[in-house]
């Protein structure tokens, strides 16, 4: 790491997040003066521009990459046309300890006064909940589900190679021909299209004026810059800044630039979910690295410095914070970029090139929280890029997560893509599979599974607050078999993702008319050429994801079910139901049997297993294929982020001997402390369930640091990984930490600040976790001990 | 069908062999070593632990006792003074799971379907199985058996030995076996008999009789500071190994007291007064002089 990059790091890694409400002002004052006088698309276009023009830009010192989403570093602006914070949302995420943003008594009050006083009721989560029934509400409240996009758009994004080789200019000749190809005439669609794609062609006016912006300014600085050597490095990102996104980047620098206003496009435009990601961005910076290297244009130090100035830019762009009770709760700045490395290339040969290595460099040189990183590993892809990814995890960041290229294939190859556009696609957000800028695969909300049992124990009453929210399935003591209780399982389940998805349908349909995507569309396929938003079918794939929790749980709970109250019949449903009801309340021996003489999911054991497979199995069957709106489907999805820990407290306790309150299972890994065997039976577990049907399931193993000391270990280490992935395996991520460290880090956190942890999908500061999240890593299962 | 007796299955293990294997713990040794990593493995009968810690004092046991042998008191479960028949009941009846039986009877299909579950990895990393204990060849006729099997399906098969076993069942188990791990405690057979309660007479004839048929062999020494790790049995040892034809590796295996709460539940002593992990120096000294000798000198499995 050299001078400047220390410098940078350092500013990023201490900046401290705060609101700006200049996006907000701008956006109500063009809402106030244009609202209703031009077709929606256009209108959301002209103030995608207007917003380019006007917000304030920054350009620090000893910057290469330029552009900023907000005035400055970690200053993030609010999106009050989706959700719009109230005064009290503002006060409560500058006064929280865990990841505060500030924000000036004033700007709170400016807030309240000119920006919430028009978007109450106008914004999008005003009107959702407005609309909904009753009936999910309730289901809602009482956590069975939640719905994404009460809190920000529908996105988790990821573009493929296009931007490389086409600048805005070429879009806006491509658009032009479309629209002169439009007949409006015969196509009832035209005119429609007509206005999505003038949108389209504004939104790629306002980027290059963004992008001029930041040229003149570099001009400016230039022509006071008293060192000669930055006056150099200011006209040369000038020259940048005139070239891209306007033109197609010719050199390393421009390519990152490139990425990087396009980057800051999308999310300045919307706030998508997870953010937006550069996808195989080692495949795409490799031929513009060969070529520096060829014409002595860029060395390997000069690609690292640029690399690592363009990392910086992620971290300094913290996830919008979100409103209402989940303003207290939530807990990271993490806004989930993931950046793929590896993986295959289009013609299927293997992806790795020299910048796959210097990126791993830079992600372990750096250690920052954003972007996250994965590895993609196909059969063809060497071991030795496997080790090194390996021994960067060992360091313990938690990164990068390791994913099975080949399976992320197969599973896109299920659902009907080509195998050219299946390669070219990986996975985003945390654990999610997509065609990488081909489609729009939108994350709905998680899924309480064991919530949904809960429900069936209770003929669909929900305990915890005594509302009958589910079917009444009848009283569960008078079940007279397992498998009565598993088809009372079975109709709440279908009858809770019909709700949600009648739910995701309507929200669906709003996002496509309201709140459309025009500079996003731009950079997707296939949007241009049928004049259809990105949220309204324009990508070449529209998938809708139903996120899965808590499969562990949800097996281990059936599993004790099963063991003592029908095989054994040692314990009777009413006793078993009387403890649930009081929390195991004088029941402790109950709850010790329940938990320790039933045999879990994680223990390579076929009397859990399989019941995992019945669960994963009506699972499948209750979402896929379920049509969404823009012609595509459902398809579920096995992670939970960090949902398990909200669903944990809206759930009594459980079967498996879980108390009230406490998370489930997180992702697709076994209950905390109920895999007793080992790694290898973990994965051989997870090799029964059929992953490829599935868009995405997540595993977290902790080990310790000891496991992975010398190369032999990490050899192992890259083998057992090569063992989960023929076992069709989609991912892994290890966190490699000891759980003394983590207690000391509980006691002293100023002197763990920089300690980061794989949390679920993604990696955050441990000392910036709450105490439940940071009390659940270290209850993860330690494999250290044989 | 014959039947064996464990008291562990241990999967991914990393250092006990090429690969990630299988450790197969076998009960019963011959030797009493203090330093023993294992003491459950020492007898060759199931065993009954009791971890106080987890006992909630519900008195499942006390109850269920067919013998009236227990009662409950405040610090938890004790006995009443009536021999322990070791019928086990109370290990099916505890349900916090302080009271375990430490011991269970296989036979060797049963045994090789365990091994087989972790195939897949054996594969990828050309691992496989490796026997341990206690002392498998205590329990020869078994471990043939399983060798056996394990051979038909091409498992690759490691024997961790005292080296203390009949030299007949050595040798037939050598034809099933495709690396042993073979542990030298030390030269001296008076230190030896001191330490561990037998000579090491027997156990030094069979490692010549095992390197002379040119069995592939990687010596593990447990180093004990104070014990094992003097000059003089080192120079005794790296000479004996010198003469080895084919014996070249050998593995040091720092004591350490990480077992001492084993020792507890199972109501054993523990002589740790007398028992010193070496440090980093020392280490490095007993591989330097080892490794004077030209042997290939390891620290760890």
């Amino acid at each position: 790491m050299n001078a400047r990059i220390k410098k940078l790091r350092q500013q990023s890694f201490r900046a401290v997040p705060d609101i700006s409400i200049e996006r907000a002002l701008l956006e109500t004052e063009f809402y106030k003066a244009h609202f209703g006088k031009y077709e929606i698309p256009v209108m959301r276009a002209m103030f995608f521009k207007y917003l380019c023009e006007k917000k304030t830009i920054y350009l620090g010192a000893d910057e290469l990459i330029v552009g900023e989403r907000g005035p400055r570093p970690k200053s993030v602006p609010t999106f009050p046309e989706l959700t719009c914070h109230t005064g009290r949302d503002l006060k409560i995420l500058n006064d929280r300890i865990m990841t505060p943003f500030k924000i000036s008594q004033a700007d709170i009050q400016a807030y309240e006064t000119r920006v919430l006083s028009y978007w109450r009721g106008r914004n999008m989560r005003d009107r959702i909940f407005n609309q909904v029934p009753e009936q999910w509400s309730a289901a809602y409240k009482a956590g069975l589900f939640t719905e994404f996009m009460e809190q920000r758009a529908p996105g988790h994004t990821t573009l493929d190679g296009m931007i490389y080789k086409t600048g805005m200019r070429d879009f806006k000749r491509q658009i032009a021909r479309r629209i002169s190809s439009l007949d409006f005439l015969n196509d009832p669609e035209a005119s429609d299209q007509a206005q999505q794609l003038k949108a389209m062609d504004i939104a790629c006016d306002a980027a290059i004026v963004f992008a001029e912006r930041h040229a003149e300014l570099a001009e400016k600085s230039a022509n006071t810059e008293q060192d000669a050597l930055r006056k150099e490095e200011l006209l040369r990102i000038a020259r940048v800044c005139r070239r891209v996104p306007a033109q197609a980047p010719t050199d390393f620098w421009e390519a990152l630039q490139m990425y990087w206003f396009v980057h800051l496009g999308t999310i300045m435009e919307l706030n998508g979910w997870d953010c937006m990601s550069p996808g195989h961005l080692d495949q795409h910076l490799a031929p513009f690295y060969e070529k520096g290297l060829i014409d002595e244009t860029l060395d390997r130090e000069k690609a690292k410095e640029l690399l690592s100035c363009f990392w910086i830019k992620f971290n300094n762009h913290p996830a919008p914070p979100k409103v209402g009770v989940t303003a207290k709760e939530s807990g990271t700045y993490n806004d989930f970029t993931n950046i793929n490395l590896g993986g295959l290339t289009r013609n299927g040969t293997d992806g790795v090139s020299e910048v796959s290595y210097l990126i791993l460099e830079v992600l372990d040189e750096l250690h920052l929280l954003q972007p996250q990183c994965n590895v993609q590993i196909s059969d063809k892809t060497p071991d030795r890029f496997l080790k090194a990814a390996c021994r960067v995890i060992r360091n313990g960041y938690g990164y990068p997560s390791v994913f099975n290229t080949d399976e992320v294939i197969m599973e896109q190859l299920r659902v009907g893509k080509t195998v050219e556009d299946a390669r070219e696609g990986g996975c985003s957000g945390c654990i999610e599979t997509g065609a990488f800028g081909k489609e729009a695969y939108i994350l709905t909300g998680y899924l309480n599974v064991p919530k949904i049992l809960e429900l069936a124990l209770n003929s669909g009453v929900d305990p915890l607050t005594g509302r009958q929210v589910g079917l009444a399935t009848g009283d569960a003591r008078q079940f007279k078999s397992f498998d009565a209780l598993y088809d009372a399982f079975e109709k709440q389940l279908n009858m809770i993702v019909d709700l949600k998805i009648r739910v995701n349908n309507y929200i669906e349909r709003m996002f496509a008319h309201q709140m459309p995507a025009p500079f996003l569309s731009v950079l997707i396929r296939d949007c241009i050429a049928k004049g259809r938003d990105y949220y309204n079918a324009g990508p070449r794939y529209n998938t809708t994801y139903i996120q899965c929790c808590g499969i562990g749980t949800i097996t281990d709970s059936l599993a004790a079910i099963k063991t003592h109250v029908f095989d054994q019949r040692a314990v009777t449903m009413e006793q078993l139901l009387d403890a649930l009801a009081c929390d195991f309340a004088g029941h402790e021996a109950l709850r010790l049997r329940l938990h320790n003489k039933t045999a879990f999911f994680g223990n390579d054991d076929d009397r859990a297993d399989c019941l995992m497979q019945r669960v994963y199995g009506s699972l499948f069957n209750a979402i896929d294929q379920k049509p969404n709106t823009k012609g595509g489907v459902y398809h579920l999805n096995m992670l939970s982020t960090t949902c398990h820990i909200y669903f944990g407290k809206m759930l009594g306790a459980s079967a498996n001997g879980r108390r009230a309150g406490k998370p489930i299972s997180d992702g697709t890994s076994p209950s905390h402390g109920a895999d007793r065997n080992g790694p290898t039976a973990v994965i051989k577990s997870l090799g029964k369930m059929d992953q490829v049907k599935s868009g995405g399931t997540l595993l977290n193993q902790r080990f310790l640091p000891d496991l992975l000391e010398t190369e032999a270990d990490i050899t192992k280490f890259a083998q057992l990984i090569r063992t989960y992935f023929k076992l069709n395996g989609h991912h892994v991520q290890f966190n490699i930490v000891s759980s003394d460290t983590l207690k000391k880090a509980q006691v002293y956190p100023d002197d763990y600040r920089d300690l980061l942890v794989r949390v679920a999908g993604y990696s955050d500061y441990f000392v910036d976790l709450d105490a439940y999240h940071q009390q659940e890593i270290i209850a993860r299962t330690e494999h250290g001990s044989f | 069908m014959t039947t064996g007796i464990l008291f562990d299955i241990k999967r991914y293990a990393i250092h006990d062999g090429p690969g990630i294997r299988t450790t197969v713990f076998m009960k019963g040794c011959p030797l009493a070593c203090p330093w023993c990593h294992n003491p459950e493995g020492i007898e060759p009968v199931p065993l009954l632990t009791y971890n106080q810690s987890r006992c909630i004092r519900c008195g499942a046991c006390v109850e269920n006792c067919p013998q009236q042998a227990l009662r409950l008191t405040a610090e938890g479960v004790v006995s009443t003074g009536v021999p322990c028949t070791l019928c086990f009941t109370c290990t099916e009846v505890c349900p916090s799971g302080a009271r375990e039986k430490v011991g269970r009877q296989l036979t060797a299909s049963q045994l090789v379907n365990e091994i087989r579950k972790d195939a897949p990895f054996y594969d990828t990393s050309t691992g496989g199985v490796t026997f341990s204990g206690g002392e498998p060849l205590m329990q020869a006729e078994f471990l043939l058996e399983v060798l056996e099997f394990c051979g038909h399906e091409n498992l690759h098969r490691a024997v961790d030995t005292t080296g203390h076993a009949n030299p007949e069942d050595l040798m037939a188990v050598a034809e099933r076996t495709d690396l042993f791990l073979y542990d030298l405690k030390m030269m001296d057979p008076d230190k030896h008999k001191k330490y561990t309660g037998l000579s090491n007479h027997l156990i030094l004839e069979n490692l010549k009789c095992l390197a002379g048929n040119g069995a592939d062999i990687i010596i593990r020494i447990p180093l004990i500071a104070g014990v094992n790790d003097d000059v003089k049995n080192l120079e005794q040892t790296g000479s004996f190994l010198k003469l080895l034809a084919g014996v070249n590796k050998v593995h040091l295996l720092p004591y350490h007291d990480f077992q001492k709460s084993k020792y507890h539940r199972l109501g054993m002593p523990y002589g740790s007064g007398i028992l010193k992990a070496p440090d980093r120096q020392q280490l490095a000294r007993v591989r330097k002089q080892l490794e004077s000798f030209g042997l290939q000198v390891a620290i760890g499995g």
